[in-house]
């Protein structure tokens, strides 16, 4: 860029500079948290009290992690395998009905369709919280309360999934491949499952991929319904072990640890799957 | 003519045949197609039947019945409808007025931050000068990774004297900050969500920006618009439904209010188990197994949650036909 030509497009040097201090300092404010959990498990438990968090001598993640595997009998183990269960599980059959269900939102044509779609959108806005009582009061009574089931099935429910399958259905299965599918006598779900399921692909892991952390995150419907902790995810095991680190100290470096590795699913997740939330993302905020 | 005549009904004949036959063949298609719908959209609203409306349901229900225990509590137990005594005892408890105070706060203070905040980090990022830019966005989009109750722990960590090397720098400088104290506690939880959210809801703005057309951006440099009018004036009201959208879903959120404070409980004598809706349902149904009274406020909290987002909807489409009109 040359002073003799200012190109308007182009800002000046200082406003080029501020902005890149700008969204460098925003950087390091979501990045310097993750670097603090990620030194602090590496660490032994002294030098996390002592605010030493800085100096690289006495590096302990793998005592640390030996640690977290034997706590309890190994309920770390447990809590991970649990979460992986509910949350790859859940968020695969969840996608699956989820996108079914948006797909024939947009490609069939029914009496009070639009009508069941509002029904859908409004279930979108109702706070989990609201319901987590009665769902806990249905469960003790059909006897689910405190298994898998009681929160396997709720999380399996996921309205703005069906919302995004019928943007989806309308952006990437034409109608006219539906009309071919048709002439040539092959049957409305034979054409679901090997025609258009392809084409959703993309749109079937961006679902995915919503209700995948969604569930990882989940924590209050768990916190509702289980008291067996050999059921517990992650995120309620860990706020167990939180709350009896106030009592016994040693939890703490436990605690800490076992955030960081309940971390590296969804981080994974999302790297390998990035291209495909970034279309998710487009196409929930095009309406 | 009379052959005419004669041979018109062979003539058409042949054809309401083929009407009738095409007809049949367009009902059994529709039917098939039916079965079809029916097929693929049975499983979820069976869930929606199953985990949204019966127990929606049973939420309103609860609210008007009560577990009466006549003869001070030695008689058998019974269930009485008792009307709307379970709502007049949630909007007269001053914890939950105090709560819902809490949760009206938080939002007017959080959700302003959160959505100038990340439009403004994803015009930025779009303004074409940030260096690295999918690597500050990688960055910025990381907490979202993190789970909501993990984000707490960390932060509650480093709101924490003796463990924080925040504090512990901040006190090296002579300026003590006690995160949890009476007037920091709320900040702190915006602080907590906005980390969680902020990079997600760039990412969100950013990709409705990376849609505008570049003639519209050229045209507006041709007026001779500079980056930063072009990104206030122009830019940003072209991804209105986005930061409705935005706006939108962030208020939901706010108002269930829950896994931080609940978190921060553990910590602070600040965070009462009653500081927002959320914690006051649980506290109401799991601490003292007043279902009737918990079942109340939850139905309260979704009036209130409906209510605001159909306000918002609708001042936005106010807003929207009067600039149309105004154009």
């Amino acid at each position: 860029m040359s002073l003799a030509h200012p190109d308007p497009m182009r800002p000046r040097l200082l406003g080029r500079a501020t902005v890149n201090v700008v969204v460098a300092l925003s950087v390091l404010y979501t990045l310097l948290p993750v670097l603090w959990l990620v030194l602090a498990a590496a660490k032994s438990r002294d030098a996390v009290f002592t605010s030493s968090i800085l100096s690289f001598h006495d590096f302990s993640l793998v005592s640390n992690v030996k640690d977290l595997l034997t706590m309890d009998g190994g309920l770390y183990g447990r809590w991970y395998g649990n979460s992986l269960l509910y949350a790859v599980l859940g968020a695969a059959l969840g996608a699956m009905i989820s996108v079914a269900c948006g797909y024939a939102f947009d490609k069939y044509r029914f009496r009070h369709k639009e009508k069941l779609f509002g029904l859908v959108l409004a279930a979108v806005m109702v706070p989990q919280t609201v319901l987590a009582l009665p769902l806990y009061l249905i469960a003790s009574e059909t006897g689910v309360v405190n298994t898998f089931w009681s929160v396997f099935v709720p999380v399996l429910f996921n309205p703005f999934g069906v919302y995004l399958g019928r943007i989806f259905a309308q952006g990437y299965v034409p109608d006219e491949v539906l009309e071919a599918a048709r002439v040539d006598g092959a049957g409305e779900l034979t054409t679901y499952l090997r025609v258009s399921l392809r084409m959703l692909g993309p749109g079937l892991v961006t679902v995915f991929l919503f209700q995948l952390t969604a569930i990882w995150n989940n924590f209050f419907l768990p916190m509702v319904m289980l008291s067996n902790q050999h059921l517990y995810p992650l995120s309620l095991g860990l706020y167990q072990w939180n709350s009896q680190a106030t009592v016994s100290p040693e939890y703490y470096p436990v605690v800490i640890t076992g955030s960081l590795l309940a971390v590296l699913p969804l981080i994974l997740a999302f790297i390998l799957l990035q291209r495909f939330w970034r279309s998710g993302l487009t196409a929930g905020a095009v309406k | 003519m009379t052959a005419t005549t004669h041979a018109a009904p062979p003539r058409t004949a042949p054809p309401r045949a083929a009407d009738a036959v095409r007809r049949a063949a367009q009902r059994s298609a529709r039917r098939r197609r039916n079965a079809a719908a029916g097929v693929l959209m049975t499983p979820f609203f069976l869930l929606l039947v199953l985990v949204f409306l019966v127990p929606l349901g049973t939420a309103v229900w609860l609210s008007l019945f009560s577990a009466d225990e006549p003869g001070l509590g030695f008689g058998p137990e019974r269930t009485v409808f008792v009307g709307l005594r379970s709502y007049a005892a949630v909007l007269t408890d001053p914890t939950f007025l105090s709560g819902i105070g809490t949760v009206a706060l938080y939002c007017v203070i959080y959700i302003p931050l959160m959505v100038l905040g990340s439009l403004a980090l994803a015009l930025l990022l779009d303004s074409g000068v940030v260096r690295m830019r999918s690597w500050a966005q990688l960055g910025l989009f990381l907490p979202h990774a993190v789970p909501g109750i993990i984000a707490a722990l960390i932060w509650l960590y480093l709101y924490t004297p003796g463990i924080s090397p925040v504090v512990a720098a901040l006190a090296k400088a002579d300026i003590t900050v006690d995160f949890l104290g009476l007037h920091t506690t709320l900040p702190s939880i915006v602080n907590i969500a906005l980390w969680s959210n902020l990079g997600y809801n760039m990412v969100v703005f950013y990709a409705a920006l990376q849609a505008i057309p570049r003639e519209v951006l050229e045209a507006s440099v041709v007026d001779g618009a500079g980056p930063v009018r072009t990104a206030v004036r122009v830019k940003a009201p072209l991804v209105r439904s986005s930061i409705v959208m935005v706006a939108m879903f962030t208020l939901i959120w706010a108002l269930q209010l829950f896994t931080e404070p609940m978190l921060l409980h553990q910590a602070s004598p600040m965070v009462s188990t009653r500081f927002s809706p959320s914690m006051y349902i649980y506290d109401a149904a799991f601490s003292r197994t007043n279902y009737s009274l918990a079942a109340a406020a939850s139905v309260i909290l979704l009036v209130v949650t409906i209510a605001v987002s159909y306000a918002v909807t609708r001042w936005t489409n106010r807003v929207d036909s009067a600039k149309e009109t105004a154009r």
